[in-house]
């Protein structure tokens, strides 16, 4: 009897519980759609992809490689996330993918975010990384609208024609730029 | 029916060499690196690996420290390069003669490098800290192992400058 009377309490109080979170949750943001979730979660599969994440990190150090080693040669951001003095990213990276296998991939304004706005990515949740993308003060100081250009840049496309012996991410850039769209359309809704 | 000829995709590109206007007939993807040492005898610029990894091939682009070796002439045409023979006219330049009065070089291939590597980072940070020059140079490899006295001279070559030895 006494067992039955606090297993009632302790349900109780998980239902008071949820009901609590749900709340504050209804009150934060407006309830998620299902397609705009599921749009960016194939939206996710780029931005996670090493292609675009070994430049999106903390710190001022940029990866390379699919098992995202730290970039040899002490290669630093730079405040202009262009490099540092004799140590411009340029110096190496030329305006097209070399040829040869390990040599330096290129394109136009090959960077990493610059200082002020790092745009780090690496070590946020699904839900984290997509309050950050729709952030002017995160994201490059860009509506959500500008997100879609921005996608068709010479260092953003090239994720798709890196050269010699780097992976692509798994959706094509047309399919990627489609979803895209279709997650902003659908009320840019983000995981928890 | 004529006979005919091969065809070929040079064309003639000009830029600026150690202060002198250059016109070479090269293919536009050749590497600079190779343009200054096959076709204007500049062999002061080292070939190391071929891909960016060593920095023996640094050169001054613009006041930028690249490596020719991966700067095609596309990108030098109408461009001011220098090289470690444009440094100065006589071994004058503060680098030059800090790297002889430190004895830096062993086997001295990849010096040319470091030292141009150096003259950017000094144009930049005129009295450049330990940690400026490790910063600056850590693309430039030295398989000798010389680092510690390339420091000493890019302190020495400041000092110098600071001083009034000029540059």
């Amino acid at each position: 009897m006494s067992f039955s009377w606090i297993g009632t309490l302790i349900l109780a109080l998980l239902a008071a519980a949820y009901g609590a979170q749900t709340a504050r949750t209804s009150a934060a943001q407006p309830p998620a759609q299902p397609e705009s979730l599921a749009a960016f979660q194939q939206v996710l599969q780029v931005l996670r992809h090493p292609r675009c994440m070994n430049c999106h990190v903390p710190g001022n150090q940029p990866l390379q490689g699919d098992d995202r080693h730290a970039h040899t040669m002490n290669v630093k951001r730079g405040v202009d996330g262009k490099g540092t003095v004799a140590m411009r990213c340029s110096n190496c990276h030329q305006l097209e993918n070399s040829t040869t296998l390990h040599a330096p991939p290129g394109a136009t304004d090959w960077q990493m975010p610059p200082a002020k706005t790092p745009m780090a990515w690496s070590g946020l949740s699904d839900g984290d990384l997509c309050r950050a993308i729709k952030d002017p003060e995160k994201n490059g100081h860009r509506t959500l609208p500008a997100l879609i250009p921005h996608m068709d840049t010479s260092l953003v496309t090239w994720a798709w024609n890196p050269g010699p012996g780097r992976t692509s991410p798994p959706l094509s850039h047309d399919e990627f730029v489609n979803q895209l769209k279709r997650w902003i359309h659908t009320g840019a809704a983000c995981p928890q | 029916m004529p006979p005919t000829t091969p065809e070929t995709s040079t064309r003639a590109i000009t830029l600026e060499v150690n202060g002198k206007q250059r016109t070479v007939h090269v293919d536009p993807a050749k590497p600079l690196l190779w343009v200054l040492r096959e076709d204007l005898q500049l062999t002061g610029t080292k070939f190391g690996c071929g891909m960016a990894q060593c920095g023996a091939c640094t050169v001054n682009l613009n006041g930028d420290a690249v490596r020719s070796c991966v700067v095609p002439m596309t990108r030098a045409a109408g461009q001011k390069v220098t090289t470690i023979e444009g440094l100065s006219p006589d071994r004058s330049h503060p680098l030059q003669k800090a790297w002889i009065a430190e004895q830096v070089p062993q086997c001295g291939y990849c010096q040319p490098g470091q030292i141009m590597a150096a003259s950017v980072l000094l144009a930049h940070v005129p009295k450049p800290t330990d940690a400026d020059i490790d910063d600056a140079m850590s693309g430039n490899i030295c398989r000798c192992g010389t680092y510690e006295r390339i420091r000493r001279a890019i302190h020495r070559a400041a000092n110098s400058t600071h001083k009034g030895g000029g540059q």
